[in-house]
């Protein structure tokens, strides 16, 4: 929340308080929607892996976890609503104009969050009372309602990204093609970012819980396979992401040049151009960067002569502002995405090797570090998305400073900040005192120390 | 055509927020009054089991309601937007106290955090729809300005908003007394059931009261209003005082079979009391009227899009309904079998 407040603070305007408060309130709830997207999945393999091997800890744990997620579900689905009523409190000049335009892709969004909340609610609180698969399968709809909804979600940033599926005439909104505005040329590669983001944030979020714990000697089956689970499920998915971002950078380099050059700091269209490692831009030079020759135009077309257009093919007013942010923010989510796959592969050759799960405090430090990282990269995707796209909103057709509420937003920026740092506290605060209360119930067969066999994964092991 | 069909789609979306999750809001009035920890423990108890399950789902409706609002009605959506920001902002915030402070204290088990929360989820609850009603009083009487693009408190805050707002907050106590009648009931609870057919019946002759006196005020205050709500609208007005009427006095005479169905038909009536008396306008005293919403492209997909919905969400819900009836879902903790 405040990496994305704070860094929207750094582009002033008339809608800076608008931006910062749509920035916090999406940055602190893009988190809560990667676990409503993705934990349902992980929960139930854990159940499945429960049930088909008869192995307690597993089932016990997709309980729990389960537990976990109805609270912050219903965190999400409180503040998934302030974002719904920001779409008109912030930015009625956008809803009036087009409205019409993206609000299908939204609709079914809706329809996809009510199955989501409706099948959570029997998933979670139908445990002891459903009998074993019969409580399993009421859950598989949540985990495809989650990637339903997301990609409704998704395919309107998509939208407002690469606008297309309607004209405008005379200043006037027509022939609206309210599919070819759901299915967007961005799209398809921003829905497959942001689902398999979703799912690594919430694989390695929940196991760095468990990381946590077993650097502090907690050395026993329930927290190898609280790690197992959920580590394994990201670990498989984090190559696909590199893929998949590397496609969509390259797509953002040919449909939104602007966007790029920021991202890349490319000042001028040319040929042969660098790439900066990091670094800072003032005045025209960067600073502090690894700058590799000819390696930007290599990365878009595969060949040094690649030519790739720079900011200043478009007036200055028309430029993102922060460009050192947007560089660093995607530098950062490529690097910690680059990180977590080494790690992720560490996980998969040590497990094709030998069977078991890596065993050095080093791993499990990283692991701990692991869905922090994870968070923090794509918190920075979103600034990445988000600020680049300034000065529009509806990019080439409609500019944020004209989309903005006349109504001063402060004194509900200010309550919200108050209020979402309670929530994100007391949500923290709730789930430590669950874990707590569940520590003291357990009986040492789950909790005690145990052989080397433990760690191997639990859908080895059998009963 | 369409956009009418829309606008009924809207409207019915608007009724199952109001009669399910109008109700939660209730619930929670109900637990601002139960007393202390002592006297309340029991009614709290079962207003907690009672919306545990279901309140999330009942919310999403509010969702839905909004994308239907800005997608089929984009100009009238950003007018309301605009003008009624101040309520919808301290609605926004209650929305998320409330269903944040519900989620935490389900999980707290200290005793001062409990006391908190629960204050916290019960003042929410109350202040909410209050908020809420003063937004809609206003459209209805048409204070909302076509081309508002800022705060107009002229909007929100007429005596007509002020005492749609407090009969927001008596619909929703009024059903959410009516449910947890049935709630005890269906748990064997007479002595519960005879405490919350108290609370419907006195919440019950409250709400019909504001409902009257906002009657009559608008014959005054709004005569458009007055002679659509008394004409086209009537019959629907008639519905609604004949449901109130009879859910009184089932609950007078303690024949509570069917007093849900006759307490949700009289609400339901209401809101749709309002859609009628006020179409074809979006914004009554201005020219926007349904058919200067979306272009017809996108009123279509919204209508395909209502299909799909009525297809999957009804019978989730069923289920969801049916569950929970049948006690299967319990937020008690017990370990797996």
């Amino acid at each position: 929340m405040s990496v994305a407040g704070s860094a929207l603070l750094t582009a002033s305007g008339g809608d800076a308080p608008a931006r910062v408060q749509m920035g916090a309130t999406l940055g602190f709830h893009i988190i809560l929607a990667c676990i409503g997207i993705a934990m349902p999945t992980i929960v139930l393999l854990a159940e499945y892996i429960g049930l088909k091997r008869h192995n307690s800890v597993a089932l016990l744990l997709a309980q729990r976890w389960s537990r976990a997620l109805g609270v912050l579900v219903a965190v999400g689905t409180v503040t998934g609503t302030v974002l719904s009523f920001e779409m008109g409190l912030l930015w009625p000049g956008l809803m009036r104009e087009y409205g019409a335009v993206l609000g299908m892709p939204f609709g079914f969004e809706g329809v996809f969050f009510l199955l989501e909340a409706v099948f959570t609610a029997i998933y979670i609180y139908g445990w002891g009372r459903l009998s074993g698969w019969k409580h399993f399968w009421t859950g598989v709809p949540i985990a495809v309602s989650g990637i339903g909804g997301a990609m409704s979600v998704v395919a309107v940033n998509a939208w407002m990204n690469q606008p297309e599926g309607f004209q405008v005439v005379n200043g006037q909104v027509t022939q609206i093609e309210p599919w070819q505005v759901f299915f967007n040329h961005a799209s398809a590669y921003e829905t497959p970012h942001m689902i398999l983001a979703a799912y690594m944030v919430s694989g390695f979020l929940a196991a760095s819980i468990y990381a946590a714990g077993i650097l502090r000697g907690r050395r026993d089956r329930y927290h190898f396979t609280g790690f197992a689970i959920p580590f394994a499920v990201a670990a498989v998915l984090t190559p696909v992401q590199l893929i998949v971002g590397d496609t969509a950078a390259r797509a953002v380099a040919a449909d939104q040049p602007t966007k790029f050059a920021a991202i890349e700091y490319v000042e001028t269209t040319g040929t042969h151009v660098p790439e900066y490692l990091g670094g800072i831009y003032v005045n025209g030079h960067v600073y502090g960067a690894l700058r590799i020759p000819s390696m930007d135009s290599l990365l878009v077309g595969f060949s040094p002569g690649t030519k790739v257009i720079g900011w200043e093919s478009v007036p200055a007013e028309l430029r993102p502002p922060a460009v050192t942010l947007l560089h660093l923010c995607f530098d950062a989510m490529v690097g910690i995405g680059s990180l977590l796959l080494l790690l992720a592969l560490w996980f998969l050759v040590a497990y094709w090797r030998r069977r078991t799960l890596p065993n050095t405090r080093l791993f499990w430090r990283l692991g701990l570090l692991g869905g922090p990282a994870a968070v923090l990269a794509m918190e920075c995707g979103w600034i990445v998305t988000e600020i680049g796209r300034q000065p529009w909103v509806v990019y080439g057709y409609l500019k944020t400073a004209d989309a903005v509420t006349a109504n001063n937003v402060t004194p509900a920026l200010t309550a919200i900040v108050i209020v979402y740092a309670g929530l994100g506290i007391g949500a923290i605060m709730l789930l430590r005192a669950m874990s707590r209360r569940w520590r003291a119930a357990d009986s040492p067969d789950i909790r005690g120390p145990v052989a080397e066999r433990a760690l191997q994964p639990v859908w080895r092991r059998r009963r | 055509m369409i956009a009418t069909v829309v606008g009924c789609v809207l409207l019915a979306v608007i009724t199952a927020y109001a009669t399910f999750g109008g109700a939660d809001f209730g619930a929670g009035f109900w637990n601002l009054l139960a007393g202390g920890d002592v006297a309340g423990q029991r009614p709290r108890k079962l207003i907690e089991d009672s919306i545990t399950p279901v309140w999330e789902s009942n919310h999403v409706w509010l969702i839905f309601a909004l994308v239907l609002f800005w997608t089929g009605y984009p100009k009238a959506f950003s007018a309301v937007m605009s003008a009624d920001a101040v309520p919808l902002w301290l609605a926004a915030l209650g929305i998320v106290l409330r269903g944040a402070a519900f989620a935490f204290s389900k999980e707290t088990l200290g005793l001062g955090g409990r006391r908190a929360l629960g204050a916290t989820f019960a003042l929410s609850s109350v202040l909410t729809p209050f908020f809420m009603g003063c937004v809609v009083g206003g459209i209805a009487t048409g204070a909302v300005q076509a081309d508002a693009t800022s705060s107009d408190p002229a909007s929100w805050t007429s005596a007509t908003s002020i005492l749609c707002g407090i009969l927001f907050v008596g619909a929703c106590a009024y059903l959410a007394a009516v449910y947890l009648v049935w709630e005890a009931g269906r748990r064997h609870d007479l002595e519960l059931q005879t405490y919350f057919v108290h609370r419907a019946q006195v919440a019950g002759t409250a709400t019909g009261l504001v409902s009257v006196a906002t009657l009559v005020h608008l014959r005054d205050a709004n005569g458009l209003l007055f002679d659509r709500l008394t004409g086209r609208a009537l019959p629907l007005v008639i519905l609604a005082g004949v449901c109130g009427v009879l859910a009184l006095g089932m609950l007078i005479t303690r024949r509570l079979r069917g007093l849900r169905e006759v307490a949700w038909l009289g609400v339901a009536a209401v809101v749709w009391g309002w859609g009628i008396a006020q179409y074809p306008t979006m914004l009554p005293g201005t020219s926007l009227t349904i058919s200067n919403g979306a272009p017809t492209a996108t009123l279509d997909t919204l209508v395909v899009l209502a299909v799909f919905a009525f297809v999957v969400v009804t019978p989730s819900f069923l289920l969801l309904f049916w569950l929970h009836g049948r006690q299967l879902l319990t937020s008690d903790e017990s370990e797996p079998t």
